[in-house]
Formats: structure tokens, sequence, C-alpha cells
């Protein structure tokens, strides 16, 4: 389970810093954002802006752009189903739907708990081992019913 | 010592291949073996993975698919003398799934540790390099044209042209970008190969830029690959500490560096002039062409953008010369391919091969048909903008013109198997969801068409389609085709178009012999 810092403007400047110097600077510096916060903090896009000489819809509308940066926190364990046409000829739909009825939320969406996050994914790169799915960082190839279920257990203990 | 070894794979982690290590040692420490185990990358037989090879006396004997519960009885069988098994394979080259291919791109690939130079080294590595600082750049630019080799991104574009371009264009800067933004679901070659070889991709790319004249190049990967992520990022710093890459390569006195750069999960990104906003770090809206990325690229500076497999090609071209490449193929489509078989198939994986090979004996043949055991109904080849194939085009060979002829792509070399429970009318409605869901949004058909689509096959799915609703389909797409600026775009049509005419019963509709576009 990833441990997140709780949000902290030197620790963000620190980060911005570390890459402010690169060239096309602001999805690396968005992408260590997220992984040290665990998402992009509104109060992140002004210090950004300003590092990179950019207005502040600028660096909103790259952070809206990409399907991976996440506005808000996530759940405290993040569980990826592949939606994509691989995993859909071995079955991913009817995955989609157990995973969404065992935990009461829709795909896209948090667990009122806080739990878990539902999310779909398009392609892991796994297609000759479909139906794949990511727990956090870890890989799942082969899913079946049965496996689900743990992987859902597992995420909402 | 001992040497097992076990893939570090993406496609075998996901299947427990760390798991297995793990027992691996555990059960070699409690039985006083000393033993190395060695992480490779995949072979590319994914029903085999976790596959684990030791190194006997009579060469590397697989075992597979192994569990983790299935190790201590390979430690009692003896299987690291090769010992028999129920799991024991033999040797993995003459499994017929590997001997039936030609591996050039991919002849390392699954037999190396990826972060070893050494064994880079030892298997033909750095050849293509030497050469090419021997030639003049020129000479190297028109040994890729000689090699007839062409994108394996999708368009198929002549990738010695496009250097041309780049090496004719003026500029300080040039840059050399590799497209490893692999979004096509069914495609696994890019990420394999950057998992299981990626020197022979830093090769390739230190070779592209010593023949245009660029000494910066990026690696445009996606944020779904860490794996790859992390082995690529570990190569380049291996090799740059072994003086291959810097200010002055393999003592060549001219300079090269490299960095990777991880998308956020667009597709789009994966087109090259989105992929060239992103890596400026803006929205990956698509550009208007021309400019072409040649001329005006990254920060405006002459780019050569190449996908992976492209780049991966390189080295063997200026190794064993461009003749050498270019003998394999058919027609137009010269060298091999790294066919990807994936999705409901009995053996699925990377099957590089001359182009030529037919559709039929890759599905029926070499994938074995369905894992479900059911019939094969339809195969999507080339991604989420390809058409679904029907049994009675099994025929069509493996090139980029004849799949073109047959109204379809080979794109990225993806082939995704559905059997006979799949319904087409849901398939189509997919590819308009998810060209909605993916669009950059700056083409009206691209952006309001796909989800005119999607309302339009909801319907048909609820009640059964009528023959207007097929000429709004073919309408639609008619204008999604001629009526945007990329092939997210442009290429929608392909899956739902092929679905609707191959499959008008699923659309509660009778055949129709015209297609109806
Ligand atoms: C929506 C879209 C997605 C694409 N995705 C990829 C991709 O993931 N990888 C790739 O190499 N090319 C992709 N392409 C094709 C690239 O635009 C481009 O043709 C290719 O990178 C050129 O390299 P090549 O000549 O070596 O094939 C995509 C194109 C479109 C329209
Ligand atoms: S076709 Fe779609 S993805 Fe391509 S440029 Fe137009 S709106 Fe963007």
């Amino acid at each position: 389970m990833p441990i997140h810092e709780t949000w902290n403007p030197e620790r963000a400047a620190e980060l911005i810093a570390e890459h402010v110097h690169e060239p096309g600077p602001l999805l690396p510096i968005l992408h260590a954002v997220q992984e040290t916060f665990g998402h992009v903090p509104a109060d992140a896009v002004p210090l950004i802006a300003e590092a990179l000489n950019l207005s502040r819809a600028e660096v909103h509308g790259v952070v809206t752009f990409y399907h991976d940066f996440r506005s808000e926190p996530a759940g405290r364990r993040v569980l990826k189903l592949c939606r994509s046409e691989a995993c859909q000829s071995m079955g991913a739909e009817a995955l989609a739907k157990q995973a969404e009825a065992r935990l009461a939320t829709r795909l896209g969406s948090t667990t009122p708990d806080g739990r878990v996050t539902l999310e779909p994914i398009y392609c892991l790169g796994l297609c000759a081992c479909a139906p794949a799915a990511m727990l956090d960082g870890e890989l799942i190839g082969r899913l079946d019913a049965g496996r689900l279920d743990t992987l859902l257990a597992e995420a909402q203990s | 010592m001992i040497r097992v070894h076990v893939p570090c794979d993406a496609g075998a982690l996901a299947v427990g291949a760390d798991k297995v290590a793990a027992v691996i040692t555990r059960e070699a420490q409690a039985r006083g073996i000393e033993l190395t185990i060695v992480r490779t990358g995949s072979r590319g037989l994914y029903w085999l993975e976790p596959m684990v090879e030791v190194a006997t006396a009579e060469g590397r004997i697989a075992y597979g698919p192994v569990a983790a519960d299935d190790v201590a009885g390979l430690f009692d069988a003896g299987f690291l003398d090769g010992g028999g098994h129920r799991l024991r394979l033999g040797r993995p080259e003459r499994i017929p799934f590997l001997a039936m291919q030609t591996r050039l791109t991919f002849a390392r690939c699954g037999v190396v540790d990826p972060r070893s130079l050494d064994d880079y080294r030892a298997h033909g590595g750095w050849r293509g390099l030497e050469t090419a600082i021997s030639l003049d750049p020129a000479t190297v630019v028109e040994a890729v044209t000689a090699s007839g080799l062409r994108g394996r991104g999708g368009a198929g574009f002549p990738t010695g042209i496009k250097w041309k371009t780049v090496a004719d264009a003026k500029g300080l800067q040039k840059y050399i970008v590799c497209n490893a933004d692999e979004g096509d679901s069914g495609t696994f070659a890019d990420r394999m190969i950057m998992e299981g070889d990626p020197f022979v991709m830093i090769e390739g790319m230190v070779i592209a830029g010593l023949a245009v004249g660029a000494t910066k190049g990026y690696i445009y990967t996606r944020s779904e690959y860490p794996h790859a992520v992390a082995t690529m990022r570990a190569a380049i710093e291996i090799t740059r500490r072994a003086g291959l890459l810097g200010e002055d390569v393999a003592g060549s006195g001219r300079s090269f560096d490299l960095e990777v750069r991880v998308g956020a999960g667009a597709y789009v990104c994966g087109e090259e002039t989105a992929l060239l906003e992103s890596l400026e770090g803006k929205r990956g809206i698509v550009r208007a062409k021309p400019p072409l990325p040649a001329h005006k690229g990254l920060f405006d500076a002459p780019t050569v953008i190449n996908n992976a497999l492209s780049v991966a090609a390189i080295p063997f071209i200026l190794a064993e010369g461009p003749k050498a490449y270019a003998d394999f193929g058919m027609g137009r489509s010269r060298g091999t391919m790294p066919i990807q078989i994936a999705g409901n198939v009995r053996y699925g994986g990377l099957f590089e091969t001359a182009f030529g090979v037919t559709l039929g004996t890759l599905v029926d043949d070499i994938g074995g048909g369905t894992a479900t055991g059911r019939p094969v109904k339809a195969v999507q080849v080339g991604g989420p903008l390809g058409a679904y194939f029907p049994r009675q085009l099994f025929d069509t060979p493996f090139d980029y013109e004849a799949f073109a002829a047959k109204d379809g792509l080979i794109g990225h070399g993806g082939l995704v198997v559905f059997d006979d429970t799949v319904d087409m009318a849901k398939q189509a409605r997919f590819a308009f969801e998810f060209c909605a869901l993916e669009s950059c949004g700056k083409c009206t058909p691209c952006r309001i068409g796909s989800t005119r689509g999607v309302e339009i096959l909801d319907r048909v799915l609820l009640g059964g389609g009528t023959d207007a609703d097929r000429a709004l389909v073919a309408d639609l797409c008619h204008t999604m085709k001629f009526g945007s600026l990329c092939a997210l775009g442009g290429f929608t049509p392909y899956p739902v178009m092929s679905a609707l005419t191959h499959f008008p019963e699923d659309f509660g509709l009778v055949p129709h012999l015209q297609a109806a576009e």
C-alpha cells in the first residue's frame, strides 16, 4: 500500500526545483507531485505555474487533460481493471461488474469508507495473459472470478 | 555456479514470477544448494509463463508454467540438471512456437540479463553501433533506406526517408524521439523489448542520433509500464557509465544522450505530434501537419520520431547489413514483424516472423485457436483503430498493403482473438466509446461524432438496428474518416464498419452485400 505525504508547500517546491531546469518539465513535476502526495492538490497548481512561468489555467488544463492525474486523493488502495479489447475477449466486463457489485461502487469512484478506488485502465500490455488488473503497483494477469474475489477482499481489508 | 533464469517481464510478474524466484531461492537454501537466479526478459511464450530455464551441459532446459507450489517437486525431479518433470519443456528454442520464428529484433529477449552490458555484448550487441561509427552518416541513412524498414508504429512510413529528411534539415539542435507509448490493446512488444533487451533500444537510438546529427534523445513511454521505465532507466545509466552515451560516444568524438519520459494515461499521446506536445509539457493536442516533425518537431527542432520496434530493428540492420534484413518479407513489407497474438487465444505471445504469413496461420496454427476452445469469430488486427477480421478473410497475408486492401491495417502488429460469444455491435460501440474517451478534442467529427456513435449503437443494442441506423452509422463514419485530423477520429471507422459489414446479424440486421460506406 502506498504511503503518501501530507500536503506541504516546501516539499512541493523541492520537487519542482528538481525538475524545473529540464526541458519540458511539467509532466515530470506533476508525476513527482502525485507520487509524493497521492494526488495533485489544488494548492500545487499556482506554485507550479509560477515556477514555470505559466498561467494557472495552463497548468490546470494539463492536469485535467491526462487521465492519470487526480485532483482529489484516491482511496487507500487503488484497483485498476483493464477494459481494453484483449481483456474484453477474456471476460473483463463480467469481472468489472463483479467488482462494482462487491464494492458497491462504480468504476471510476471510491468506496464511501475511502478504502478502495476502483478504476478502469486501458491496457497494461498484459494482453497475452488477459484479463489483467493492477492493485496499487502490483500486476495481476489471468484474472478470474475467484482471484478477483481474493483481490477485492485484500483491497477492502 | 548453477544458473536459473526466471523472467522479470511484467507479463511473467503478473502471473507470479517473483514468487517463483523467491521460492526457488528458499528451497535451494533449505537443500544446501548454491545457485544464482538470473532475471531475464520473457521469451514471449506467455501461456508458459512463468517459464523457468536452467543452464545445463546440453544448453538451457525450460520448465513452465511454474507455480510456486511446483518448485519443491522440480527440485525433487532434479530440474537443476534438466531432470524429467511434467512441466519440462526441453530446449526452449525447440518449442515449435519459438522454433518457427525469425528473431532478428527479439534475438536476445528472454535470453540475456537485461541489465548486463556484458551479456549484451556477448550476444552481438554494439556491433551495429561500431559499424555506424565507421561509416559516414549519409551511408548509415542509406543502409536504413536499403533495408526497406518501415515504421512499426502503424503508419508504415519508410524509416530511411524520415531519417534523411532530418539529416538534411537545418538546425543546431536535433532530436531523436522514440515512441514507446504502446497504447494499442493487444500489443506488448515495446514493453517486452524495453524490459528484456533495453540496450538494443539504446543502440538503435544512438545510431539514429549519429546518422542525422542529433545529440539528444527521448524515449516516451507509458505510466502503465512501470517495469519498462525502471529497466530502461537502469540500462541508460549503465550505458552512460560505460561511455557509450554522453559527450564522447564510444570514443567517436560525437555526443548523444538519452532520457526516459513517462506519459500520463492519454492514448492520443501515441500520435506523434501529440506526443511532442506532451514532451514539451502541454496537453496532448494533435498538431496540424505540415510542418512535419522532421522539419519542426520537438521544441520546433528537426526531430526523428520512430516507434520502439523501428528503433530496435536498427542495430541488426547495421550489424548484418541492410540486405540481411530486406531478404525477409513480401512486397513492400521488408524484414520481420514482431507480431503479438493476444486475447482469447490458446498460445498467446510474441511471434516475430517475416511478413507474408497469413492471418489464419497466425490465429489457428500458431495461436492454436481460442483459449476457451470455442470457435474463433473475429480477430481485431492493429489495435483499437484496427478492423475486425472474420474467418472469410483469414487468407490475408500479414503485409501493410494486403491489410489495407481488405479495409484494415496491421498497425503495431497486435492481434486480439475473440470467440463466438462476442457481440460485434458491442465491440463497435466500444470503438466509438474509446474514441470519445481519448479524443484530444480538436476536431468535431472525432469529439462529437464518437459520442453520437455510442448513442446510436446503444439504441441498436437495446432494440435491434434498422436500415436507417446502418445508414446513420455509415454516414457518421464517413464524416469521421474524412473530417478528422489524425487517425484516432479517422480510423475509428475501421473497427466500426468492419463489425457492421462482416457481422450485420449482431446489429439485428440482415446481411447486406454492399458494404454500407
Ligand atoms: C491515436 C494514435 C495513437 C498512436 N499511438 C502510437 C503508439 O503508441 N506508438 C507508435 O509508435 N506510434 C503510434 N501512433 C503512430 C505515430 O503517430 C507515428 O506514426 C509513429 O510514431 C511513427 O514512428 P514509425 O515511423 O517508426 O512507425 C499513433 C497514432 C495515432 C493517430
Ligand atoms: S481526430 Fe480526434 S484525436 Fe485526432 S486530432 Fe482530431 S480530435 Fe484530436
